[in-house]
Formats: C-alpha cells, sequence, structure tokens
C-alpha cells in the first residue's frame, strides 16, 4: 500500500470520527425521540466506517468483522426489536422541558468534549507511534457525551439511545488502540447489546402500562424523607 | 468436565422451568438444581483448595477462557449456597404472592439465569467476557427488581437498569484499555493471569486510566458512594428472595472484578491503587452509616448496610496485604448474614404487609419466628460478638491498627458504631412494644393475631442462621485454607 493511499485511508477515518462526534452532540439536543434514534443509526455506521478503513489501513480482518457486526446488529436489529418490545408511542414523544435547556446542554456538551481531548491524546500517545487520527479523544468524548444525555433527557428513548451512544463511544477509541480483541467478545458484546434494547424495551412498555407515560426520568417516589410526602407524590 | 456442568445446570433449570407441569413444578426444579449446582461447586472449591486442579484447567484450550483459583472458588461457593437458601426460601414467599402460573415461571426462569450470571463471572478468564458476564447480572435481574410491575418497582428498575449500565459502559472502555495496555507492554494471552505476567512490562499510566475506570464503572455496581443512589431502591422493591441475591453475593460478585486489578496494579510502583481502596471505603461506609439513621422502609435499611459493608470490605483491601485475609472473611459473613437479614425483614414482611417502620410494632407477638430472627439478623449484620461479622471485623481493625493508621481505624470504628445504633433503634421499635396491624400494601395478612410463615421460609432462615452463628466461633480448617488462599490471590 503507497504512502498516499495510507494518508487518504487516514483522512476518511478522521472525516467519519468528526461527523461521529457531531452525531453525539446531535443526541443530546434533538427533541424528537425519531431524530434520536435516526441520529443513533448514523452514528452506528460512521463507526462501522471507521472500523473499515482503518482495517483497510492496517490490513486487519477482525475490524472488518467489526464494521459488519455493526452494520447488521445496530442500524436494523436495534430498530426492529424497539419495534417489537416497547410501545409505539415512544417514536412520537417531543421533549417540551428538558431538564437544561439546549443551548445550555450544548455548551456543557463543547466542555466535554475538549476535556475529553486533553485526556485522549496523552492516552493514544501512550499506547504506541501506530494509533494516530482522532479516534481515542473522539470515542472519550462520545462516551461522555452518551453519559451526559442520560442525566439530561428523560424521554425512554433518547434515554435507552445515550446508553448505546457510550458504547459506540468506547467501541470508536477501542478499534483504534485494541485491534485484535478477538471475535467471539466482538460477537457477544454485539448481542449484549440487543439484550439491552429488549430489556428496557420490556420495561418501557411495562412503565406506560402501569404509571400512563413513557417519561421515565420523571418517575422520582422513591428517595428518603418523610413517608407521609412520598405517599403525598405517590399520588399526585 | 465439572467447571462447565457447574455453568450448565441453571441454564438447563431456565428451560426446564418454562415447560409448564403444575404449581410446584418451577420452584421444585429451582430448589433442584441449585442444591445440585452447590456440591458441585463445593467438591470443586475441595480440590481446589487441596491444590488438585480441575481436568480442564490442565488443558491449554480451556484454559485461556476459563479459571478457578482460591479467590474464584470462594465466589463461586458463597453464590451456590446463598443462591440455594434464598431458592428454597423463594418456595413458600414468591407462593404466598398467588402469582399467576406465567408470572411464576418468569420468575423462576430469571432467577435461574441471574445465577447463571453471576457463577459465569469468577469462572472466566478473558476480562472482556467478564464485562459481558457483569452486563448480564444486570440485565437477567431488571425484571426481578420489576417483578411486582408497581410504579416503584418499576422506577427502581429503570434506575438499576440504567445507572448499571452507565458504569458498564465506562467500564468497558477501561478494559479496552487494559488490553491496549497489555499490548503495548508486548501482549500475552488477555488472562486474569497473563495481565498478571505482563504487568510489570506494562506503561504505567494506561494501566492507571484503566484501573480508575473500571474502579469507577463497576464501582457503580457494587453501590459505592458517590454512585450509589439506585441500590437502596432496587435493593428494597425486589421480591425478598431476590433482594438476598442482590445484596448478598451480586456486590460481592462484581467487587471480585475490581479486586482482580489489585495485583496487577501492584506491579506499578506509586500506583496508588490501594489508597484509592481506602478512601473510597471509608467515604461508603461513612455516608452509609449516616443514611441509615434516617431510613423508613425496613428493606432499604439492609441495603444501606450493604453500602456500608461494601466500604468496610474496601477499606480493608486499602489497608495492604496483612488485612486480605480479614476482608475475605469479612466477603464470606457479610454474605451469609446479609442474605439471613432480607430473610428475616421478608418474613416481616410476609407478616406485618408493610415495610414502614413507623407501622410496625410488636413484631415477636405477632409472629415470635420473624421477630427473633430481625432482632438476630440486625446483631449479626451490625457486628455484635460473638456473631460471623463481629470476627472479620475485628480482624481488619486489629491489622489496621498494628500499621498505624489511627485516623482510618478510628474513623471506621465509629461508622460500625453508628450503623449498629442507626440499625437497632430501628429494628427494637419494630419488634418489641405493643403490637399494630398496619394498612396493608399488597401482602394482606389473612387475620389478625399470631401469623405462621410458610414452612421452607422457616427453613432457609433456619439454614442461614447456621453459618452466621457457627463462623463466629469456628472457622474449619478447609474454608480457613480457602479463606487463606483467595488473600494470596490478591497479592503478587
Amino acid at each position: 500500500m503507497s504512502d498516499a493511499t495510507k494518508h487518504l485511508l487516514e483522512n476518511l477515518n478522521a472525516l467519519a470520527a468528526g461527523l461521529f462526534l457531531l452525531t453525539g452532540f446531535g443526541i443530546v439536543a434533538t427533541r424528537q425521540a425519531r431524530g434520536c434514534l435516526n441520529l443513533f443509526i448514523a452514528q452506528s455506521l460512521l463507526l462501522a466506517a471507521s472500523a473499515a478503513l482503518l482495517g483497510l489501513r492496517y490490513n486487519s480482518a477482525h475490524l472488518y468483522g467489526v464494521a459488519l457486526v455493526n452494520l447488521v446488529s445496530k442500524p436494523i436489529i436495534v430498530p426492529w426489536l424497539l419495534r417489537r418490545t416497547s410501545p409505539a408511542g415512544i417514536y412520537t414523544r417531543r421533549e417540551i422541558d428538558q431538564v437544561l435547556n439546549i443551548p445550555t446542554a450544548l455548551l456543557i456538551a463543547m466542555a466535554l468534549a475538549v476535556g475529553s481531548y486533553f485526556v485522549g491524546i496523552p492516552l493514544a500517545k501512550a499506547v504506541g507511534p501506530d494509533v494516530r487520527g482522532p479516534n481515542v479523544p473522539i470515542g472519550i468524548a462520545v462516551l461522555l457525551l452518551g453519559a451526559f444525555t442520560l442525566t439530561v433527557r428523560r424521554e425512554a428513548l433518547p434515554l435507552l439511545i445515550g446508553l448505546l451512544a457510550m458504547e459506540n463511544g468506547a467501541f470508536l477509541a477501542g478499534i483504534a488502540i485494541a485491534r485484535d480483541l478477538g471475535m467471539l467478545v466482538e460477537l457477544a458484546i454485539a448481542t449484549d447489546g440487543l439484550i439491552i434494547v429488549f430489556i428496557m424495551g420490556v420495561l418501557v412498555r411495562a412503565v406506560q402500562k402501569q404509571v400512563g407515560t413513557t417519561a421515565v426520568g420523571d418517575l422520582a417516589s422513591l428517595k428518603e424523607g418523610s413517608p407521609e410526602a412520598a405517599a403525598d407524590e405517590a399520588l399526585l | 468436565m465439572s467447571i462447565i456442568v457447574i455453568l450448565l445446570l441453571p441454564l438447563i433449570a431456565t428451560l426446564l422451568v418454562c415447560v409448564r407441569l403444575g404449581k410446584r413444578w418451577a420452584s421444585g426444579v429451582t430448589v433442584v438444581f441449585c442444591l445440585a449446582d452447590l456440591i458441585l461447586v463445593a467438591r470443586l472449591a475441595w480440590l481446589v483448595v487441596a491444590g488438585v486442579a480441575p481436568a480442564e484447567l490442565r488443558d491449554a484450550a480451556w484454559s485461556n477462557w476459563i479459571a478457578v483459583d482460591g479467590l474464584s472458588a470462594l465466589i463461586l461457593l458463597l453464590i451456590a449456597l446463598i443462591g440455594t437458601t434464598a431458592a428454597i426460601y423463594s418456595v413458600g414467599y414468591i407462593a404466598h404472592e398467588k402469582p399467576e402460573p406465567k408470572r411464576l415461571r418468569l420468575y423462576y426462569a430469571n432467577y435461574n439465569l441471574f445465577i447463571f450470571s453471576m457463577l459465569a463471572i469468577p469462572v472466566l478468564a478473558e476480562p472482556t467476557l467478564v464485562w459481558i458476564v457483569v452486563e448480564l447480572t444486570t440485565l437477567c435481574s431488571a425484571l426481578l427488581v420489576s417483578f411486582y410491575n408497581t410504579r416503584e418497582a418499576l422506577e427502581a428498575a429503570w434506575k438499576y437498569v440504567v445507572l448499571s449500565l452507565m458504569g458498564a459502559g465506562v467500564a468497558l472502555f477501561g478494559f479496552l484499555v487494559l488490553f491496549a495496555a497489555m499490548h503495548a507492554g508486548g501482549g500475552g494471552t488477555y488472562t486474569w493471569a497473563g495481565l498478571l505476567a505482563a504487568a510489570p512490562r506494562m506503561p504505567p499510566m494506561l494501566l492507571q486510566a484503566a484501573f480508575l475506570l473500571i474502579l469507577i464503572g463497576l464501582g457503580t455496581k457494587v453501590g459505592l458512594v458517590p454512585m450509589h443512589t439506585w441500590l437502596p431502591d432496587a435493593h428494597s422493591q425486589a421480591p425478598t428472595p431476590v433482594c438476598a441475591l442482590l445484596s448478598g453475593i451480586e456486590t460481592t460478585s462484581i467487587l471480585y472484578v475490581i479486586l482482580r486489578l489489585f495485583p496487577v496494579m501492584q506491579a506499578v510502583p506509586g500506583s496508588h491503587a490501594e489508597t484509592w481502596a481506602l478512601v473510597l471505603g471509608l467515604i461508603s461506609a461513612g455516608t452509609a452509616a449516616f443514611l441509615l439513621l434516617q431510613v423508613h422502609d425496613y428493606k432499604r435499611l439492609f441495603a444501606f448496610s450493604t453500602v456500608e459493608h461494601m466500604g468496610i470490605i474496601l477499606t480493608a483491601i486499602g489497608l495492604g496485604a496483612s488485612a486480605n485475609y480479614g476482608a475475605m472473611q469479612q466477603i464470606l459473613n457479610h454474605s451469609v448474614t446479609k442474605s439471613f437479614c432480607f430473610f428475616a425483614a421478608g418474613a416481616a414482611l410476609l407478616a406485618m404487609g408493610t415495610r414502614e417502620i413507623a407501622a410496625v410494632r410488636g413484631l415477636i407477638q405477632r409472629s415470635p419466628a420473624a421477630g427473633a430472627a430481625l432482632i438476630f439478623g440486625g446483631l449479626a449484620i451490625t457486628g455484635a460478638p460473638p456473631l460471623a461479622i463481629f470476627l472479620s471485623e475485628f480482624s481488619i481493625l486489629k491489622v489496621g491498627l498494628t500499621q498505624g493508621r489511627y485516623v482510618a481505624m478510628g474513623l471506621l470504628a465509629t461508622f460500625i458504631v453508628i450503623a449498629f445504633f442507626g440499625v437497632m433503634a430501628h429494628l427494637n421499635r419494630m419488634v418489641f412494644g405493643a403490637p399494630t396491624i398496619a394498612a396493608p400494601q399488597h401482602h394482606q395478612p389473612e387475620t389478625a393475631g399470631s401469623f405462621r410463615l410458610p414452612f421452607s421460609c422457616q427453613l432457609a432462615l433456619i439454614l442461614g442462621a447456621v453459618p452466621v452463628l457457627v463462623l463466629g466461633v469456628y472457622v474449619p480448617k478447609p474454608l480457613h485454607d480457602l479463606l487463606a488462599m483467595a488473600a494470596a490471590a490478591l497479592t503478587r
């Protein structure tokens, strides 16, 4: 492989990683639940693209495997599973009152992304000289953005997407630093992601049936304090 | 073969439970299979203590995937033991609530899957696979936590899943960094043993980053403060036998994964892994001791006590090699005692029909068995002599004091005393005094006056009390050897 091709592949990978970061911001800020799911699908496709490009660059069959697993499980099986398990209403939900308003949330998200750059670069350097490109800092950034999504959203679907985005972020960094992890592990992790979607879908359906809402973030009757106050809140 | 069989038995039980054969089929199958697993695990632990490696561990093709040493054997033994007593307890407890046959099958199928996922943690040798089974413990127990389908149970299950998986996401990155660290240090097989061998060559910075990510990520599931917020909810809303599993062994088996990293970290000079453990442990024990004072729900009381005990174990690990035996003894004693406490709390719940501490008075008159068990459990879990936990807490404090760590040990002793008064003040008010019949929640007391516990609950209470009593005065020689081997696995 010529140096020019290598260079091109690295640049394309950087482009995919950059777009990956953008989808992370999108998941924090998109009000429409359906939009969140679409952004997550785009994010998984970009992860697969990054794995394929790095696979070409380093000639690693294992990375092609990662790309294939991501291509099949997340854009196809996850939406299918969601349709099967959870109430149809979760797609059309819009969050009017988020915990933080969108500009503030984006500002904090930006700070997280910048912070993860300062952590990610030395970490990538410590792994070895052949870990180039922005995969590690952007992976950490999306990991943190996913965790941040979990703290600001209340609707079930965006919360689930936040969890899966964290895993995507860990993987984007992982394909750069742990290139030959083993196919069995890879498949097991993909299956695990699907079990997460299944269990959470079942829980959301039960919540909707019992409580009549899918804004699971608003459930807050369990806490310390006087039992009367807790009972009052449960009645409201 | 035996190790594979140990993992297969709960899976076979899961399949059998789904067959529709009468009312007692599901519970019977679960008890029989758990008991068979306990016998196999006890035999395995015996072999490990005797120094005979089971057949598949001598074969290189297997040893890259599964490994059992003293530490794994101890955790396996606890999982199988508590799994069995909780299964016996479930028979009468779940039948008492008269669920539909479909929900009964769902309960036992999830129960067996949950046991399987926990048994796989100490057996697997490859860290990323361990991460996956840790995720499975969350996913298999989520539907057990939400079993009652009430608003509160669903909220607890949701919080449990979201926070545990959030922690797992951080831990996944930690395990990938650990793999990268090993690769940067010249490679080797990615197993606990391989890590131990490769540790001196790994870049210290990566190793430290991986340690902190895994400590924070899995610490969420262990219930370390400040990541503990989900634990009292999930550990109090689940059906009581499941609470015994969650508090008694799930937290411990996740802590086991963190413990596996300590010998690896000792290869790095100045890694401060022990200091992290000591500080996080003291914060957890202290916060939980104060939160214990203001609970209104007696199952939450025991849940906070779990946070406190995880803190005590981590503090002991932070004291270094000489306290490792005490830490292992504390793990053993906490598991047997905490599961007994939840059995007692469940008996009180059956008798009184409410979880409110303020609504329960004179329990000992309504149900002498439940009242006596609750007081005994309270004394045992807070470390009253001559019961099991007193012995291990005393040995931890003794090691700390001989090392001259007066401030840390003073704090730890204070927290233990605060927790003692917190727990006993609440339980004392519940057990003695004039009896009241409280407004029922979802357990309807059939008649006023005295209440008779289901036979299987009585049996589980008796079986659970035996180790709490015996281990306080006498540790059998094979068990002592196992604890010593487990402690030795924590140092290089």
